[in-house]
C-alpha cells in the first residue's frame, strides 16, 4: 500500500457523528410525518381545509390558493397546528430541520479536530439553510 | 421468456402504464377546476393515485439511475391537475427524502464524502435559495417552458454523457489540498483499495451555482448534473461522485424546500403519499436491480423524460 492508501477506509468521526443523527432525525421525521397523515386522512383530526375542497386549491396557484382559502405563508402554520392538515408540517418541519442540526453538531468536533476552516464552513452551512428556514426570504408570488 | 425479461417487460408496461393512468386522471379531473364535485374522482382517490404512480416512478429511477425528483416534477407537472408551484415544493420534498434514506448509510461506508460534500454544499444551497426565489417570482408558464427544456437537455445528457470508474487524476489541484479533499475507498468487486483526489475543483465550484439554481428553480434535485461534474470534471470516482450527490441533495434540497414550505407551496396531501410511493417504489427497484437489465430501464427512462419534457414544453407553450 502507498502511503496515502494507509489513510483509513473507515469514515473520520465528523461524518459518523453526522450520519448518525441524519439517521434518526430522518427516521423520527418520517414517523411523526406518517402518524400525522394518518390522523388526517382518516379524519380523526378536523382539517383547515376540508378533504372535499383540497382538489380545488392545487389547480390554483400558490397566490390564489394563500388568497383563497385564508392562509398566511412562512412559520404561521405553527399557530394552526390542531388542525389535521396543518399538523402534517411537522414531520416536513423535522425532514427539511435536521440537516441544520447536523451541521449544528458537527462544528465543535470539527473545532476540537483542529479543523478551523471546516468548522467555519459547517457554521456558515448551518446559518445559510437557517436563513432559508426562518421565512425571511420570499419568492415574491406570481 | 427469462425472468431477466420479464421483469423488463414489466417495468416497460408500468412505464406505459404511467402515462395512460395521467391522461385519464386529467380527462376525469378536468371539471375539477370549475366544479370540484361533478365528475372529479373523490378526493381519497388522489393520494392513492399519486401513490401508484410514484411507486412505478421510484422502481424506475433506481433502475435508471435517476433521482426520484427528476422524474416527479415533469411527470406530475406535465399530466396532473396539480398546478406547479405545489408540485415542485413536493419534488423538493420527495428528492429530499430520498437524500436523507440514502445519506446516513453513504457516509457510514464512506462512500460519500463530508470533505468533498461540504464545500459543494455551500455554493449549491446558497444558489438554490436564489433557484427557488427565482422560480416563485417568474410566471408559471415561463417556468414550465424551462423545466420542458431542462428536462430535454437531461436527455441529452442522459444520451451522451460518459462514465469513467475511476479518472486519472494526476495531481490534485491547489484548492482541493488546501480543502484537503481527498480519501480512500475499497471497491467491493474487486477488493481493490483506490486512493481518490479530485482536480478542477474551482471550475466544479463555479458549475455548481448553476445547478444550485436550476435545482432550486425547478424542485428537480440534482443528481443528473452533480454527478457528471463531480466524476467527470473534478475527477473523483464514480461511486464516490454518486454516493456524494445523493448526500448532497440532502443539503441543497433543504435550503430550497424551506422557500417552498415557507411560500405555501407544500400541500400534504400530495406530499406524504408521493414521498411514500416513491420511498416503497425504491425499496423495490433496489431488489430489482439485481436481476433486471437497468440498460433496458434506462433507454424506458429517456423515453420518459423525453415525453415529459415534451408535455413541460407545449404546456408552457400553451400549444
Amino acid at each position: 500500500m502507498t502511503e496515502s492508501s494507509q489513510r483509513s477506509l473507515q469514515a473520520t468521526p465528523e461524518q459518523i457523528v453526522y450520519a448518525n443523527l441524519l439517521e434518526k432525525g430522518m427516521y423520527l421525521g418520517l414517523l411523526i410525518l406518517l402518524v400525522t397523515y394518518f390522523l388526517y386522512v382518516f379524519g380523526i383530526l378536523k382539517p383547515y381545509i376540508p378533504l372535499n375542497d383540497i382538489p380545488k386549491c392545487w389547480t390554483m396557484g400558490v397566490s390564489d390558493y394563500l388568497h383563497h382559502c385564508n392562509i398566511q405563508s412562512g412559520w404561521a402554520w405553527v399557530r394552526m397546528v390542531y388542525y389535521g392538515d396543518f399538523l402534517n408540517f411537522i414531520g416536513i418541519a423535522m425532514l427539511a430541520g435536521v440537516t441544520i442540526v447536523c451541521f449544528l453538531r458537527i462544528v465543535p468536533v470539527l473545532w476540537k479536530d483542529g479543523d478551523k476552516l471546516y468548522a467555519c464552513f459547517g457554521l456558515l452551512e448551518a446559518l445559510i439553510l437557517g436563513l432559508a428556514a426562518s421565512g425571511i426570504l420570499s419568492g415574491g408570488g406570481h | 421468456m427469462s425472468k431477466q425479461g420479464k421483469l423488463a417487460l414489466i417495468a416497460f408496461v408500468c412505464f406505459f402504464l404511467v402515462p395512460v393512468m395521467a391522461h385519464s386522471v386529467m380527462a376525469a379531473t378536468a371539471p375539477v377546476v370549475t366544479d370540484g364535485t361533478d365528475g372529479s374522482y373523490p378526493w381519497w382517490m388522489w393520494p392513492l393515485i399519486l401513490l401508484v404512480v410514484t411507486f412505478v416512478m421510484g422502481v424506475a429511477a433506481v433502475l435508471g439511475g435517476v433521482g426520484g425528483g427528476v422524474l416527479f416534477v415533469p411527470i406530475i407537472s406535465g399530466f396532473f391537475p396539480f398546478h406547479l408551484d405545489f408540485v415542485r415544493g413536493a419534488g423538493l420534498l420527495v428528492a429530499l427524502s430520498g437524500a436523507l434514506a440514502a445519506g446516513p448509510g453513504l457516509l457510514k461506508l464512506n462512500l460519500a464524502s463530508l470533505r468533498l460534500a461540504v464545500p459543494v454544499a455551500l455554493i449549491a444551497s446558497t444558489f438554490s435559495i436564489v433557484g427557488a426565489m427565482i422560480g416563485l417570482a417568474l410566471p408559471t408558464q415561463v417556468v414550465q417552458i424551462a423545466l420542458g427544456a431542462t428536462i430535454l437537455g437531461i436527455c441529452v445528457l442522459m444520451l451522451t454523457a460518459k462514465k469513467s470508474e475511476v479518472p486519472d487524476v494526476p495531481t490534485a489541484d491547489r484548492l482541493s489540498s488546501a480543502l484537503r479533499i481527498y480519501g480512500v475507498y475499497q471497491e467491493a468487486s474487486t477488493g481493490q483499495v483506490i486512493d481518490w483526489k479530485i482536480h478542477r475543483t474551482a471550475q466544479g465550484l463555479v458549475l455548481f451555482i448553476a445547478i444550485g439554481i436550476m435545482a432550486g428553480m425547478f424542485g428537480l434535485g440534482a443528481g443528473w448534473a452533480n454527478v457528471p461534474v463531480l466524476n467527470l470534471l473534478m475527477g473523483a470516482p464514480l461511486k464516490i461522485s454518486v454516493a456524494t450527490s445523493k448526500f448532497l441533495l440532502s443539503i441543497t434540497d433543504t435550503s430550497a424546500a424551506w422557500i417552498y414550505v415557507n411560500n405555501g407551496c407544500v400541500i400534504p396531501m400530495m406530499v406524504v403519499p408521493s414521498l411514500i410511493g416513491i420511498m416503497l417504489g425504491s425499496f423495490v427497484g433496489v431488489r430489482l436491480l439485481r436481476v433486471a437489465k437497468p440498460g433496458v430501464v434506462r433507454w424506458i427512462v429517456i423515453g420518459m423524460l423525453g415525453f415529459a419534457g415534451m408535455k413541460a414544453l407545449t404546456k408552457g407553450l400553451g400549444l
